[in-house]
């Protein structure tokens, strides 16, 4: 690792403040990304802004079927919250299977998404979700915020404050691990919201990142059961190949997972 | 440079490193507590698990500096008074290790596993929480079974401690 400062910001505004006074600062949250990458010298930040002692940023809070999740709270949190787990069960069982449980103690939902992982959980369930991302200067719709593998609507210097998601009537997740890493192979999100529409999100397998699987939210839609999309196709042409998987393994994946999110959400 | 402070196994320490420095390093180097190994440079293999308020975490994954102000609990924290923890004792017993190496890491997560679950572990859920400790010989039954027999030993008691 190159060297770097280490700074612990207190507040939202001290964090923002001691980012912006460097170019190559970054924010530190969970560390489990970052630090890694800082580790093989693929990453070398001047300066590191700690979040994790910045209260603002912590914490779930659900009332009314408004939830809203700090972006410092770490996986291990949310996959343990009881509020969590009875208004959204889908997100509860996302933030249990990512990783192993000492990378769940630390890391956090804020830094998987600023990452962006074409293979992170998160990502799958925030579209699939409608989530809104709050940052220190603006919410952001999961749709406009994803932009791409490793991209983001962020800005430079900008920081995610929250996330913030409608309770779903319904919600599961399904994901094919690599058996080394736990990444996603393919992770798909089913969500069944309030006004009947349902949003099917799929990560680990677009070679762009997180992306909608439009076929299966009309077939859910009119029909919320497994059986509903076993006369969906995905086309694998916008798939990823690589030494784990084919784009063609990844499309039957895409499907399975699909029917066993719709299974999970009941 | 970073002035680091931090409570170890009971001891208050404090010294000074690199903000780069890793906790594990900041253990091993700093304090001499080398029984926290370095088994990987990727953060999977969790021979470096040790406990930081209360949770494991890859002590090769934190910088010192974001342990300043933390209580720390190592491998050489466990015993008391001579007397092994009850999850050394079972690894012992169950022939949980051959060479050792990934030990200390399985040990402090065995431990932070039983505190989080008490006397509801079973086998499934003991192979998928160690999802993040990899063992190059023992092979992962006897250690399945050296924590599980702790589990029980250790009872429900546990779950209440944690809590
Ligand atoms: C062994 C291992 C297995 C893993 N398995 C999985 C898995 O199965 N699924 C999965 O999804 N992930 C997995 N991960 C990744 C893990 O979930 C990380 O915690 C996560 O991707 C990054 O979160 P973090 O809090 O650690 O962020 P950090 O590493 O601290 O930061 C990541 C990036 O986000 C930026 N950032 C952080 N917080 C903010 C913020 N609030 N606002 C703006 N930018 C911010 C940082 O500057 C950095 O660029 C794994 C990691 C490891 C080490
Ligand atoms: S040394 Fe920390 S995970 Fe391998
Ligand atoms: S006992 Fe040798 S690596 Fe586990």
């Amino acid at each position: 690792m190159y060297a770097t400062n280490y700074h612990r910001a207190s507040s939202v505004e001290d964090a923002v403040k001691l980012a912006s006074s460097n170019d190559e600062a970054k924010y530190l949250s969970g560390g489990q990304t970052l630090l890694p990458t800082m580790k093989q010298r693929l990453a070398a930040p001047s300066d590191l802004v700690d979040l994790r002692h910045v209260s603002d940023m912590k914490g779930i809070s659900v009332s009314g079927g408004s939830i809203r999740i700090g972006a410092a709270t770490t996986h291990a949190e949310v996959a343990k919250s009881s509020e969590i787990a009875s208004a959204c069960p889908g997100l509860a069982h996302l933030a249990a299977h990512i990783g192993d449980p000492h990378v769940r103690h630390m890391g956090t939902i804020g830094g998987s998404i600023a990452n962006n992982d074409p293979a992170a959980d998160y990502p799958a369930g925030l579209v699939a979700l409608n989530a809104t991302i709050v940052t220190n200067k603006r919410s952001i719709g999961a749709d406009d915020f994803f932009t791409g593998m490793f991209d983001t609507a962020l800005e430079d210097g900008e920081l995610i404050v929250a996330v913030e998601i409608k309770a779903p009537s319904k919600s599961g997740y399904a994901k094919f691990p690599n058996p080394a890493s736990r990444y996603a192979m393919t992770g798909v999100f089913v969500a069944k919201h309030g006004d009947g529409s349902v949003r099917v999100a799929v990560t680990g397998a677009g070679s762009d990142g997180v992306f909608r699987q439009a076929d299966m939210e009309q077939a859910l839609a009119s029909d919320f059961s497994a059986g509903a999309i076993d006369g969906v196709t995905v086309d694998d042409s916008e798939l990823m190949s690589d030494i784990h998987a084919s784009s063609a393994y990844r499309a039957n994946l895409v499907k399975v997972m699909a029917k066993r999110a719709v299974a999970a959400a009941g | 440079m970073a002035n680091v402070s931090m409570t170890v196994n009971g001891r208050s320490v404090s010294g000074q490193c690199e903000d780069r420095t890793l906790l594990v390093q900041f253990i091993r180097e700093n304090l001499g507590l080398t029984g926290t190994h370095v088994g990987c440079d990727t953060s999977q293999c969790g021979a470096c698990v040790v406990h930081v308020d209360g949770k494991a975490v890859k002590s090769c994954t934190m910088l010192a500096a974001q342990a300043d102000g933390s209580e720390v609990v190592t491998i050489e924290g466990l015993a008391s008074g001579g007397e092994l923890h009850p999850v050394q004792a079972a690894f012992r017993e169950h022939h949980g290790l051959q060479c050792g190496f990934c030990t200390p890491g399985m040990i402090m997560s065995a431990v932070d596993m039983i505190q989080r679950h008490g006397g509801r572990l079973d086998e499934k859920t003991v192979r998928q929480e160690l999802e993040g400790n990899i063992c190059r010989c023992t092979g992962y039954h006897n250690i399945v079974k050296a924590v599980l027999d702790a589990a029980s030993k250790m009872g429900d008691g546990t779950k209440v401690a944690a809590e």
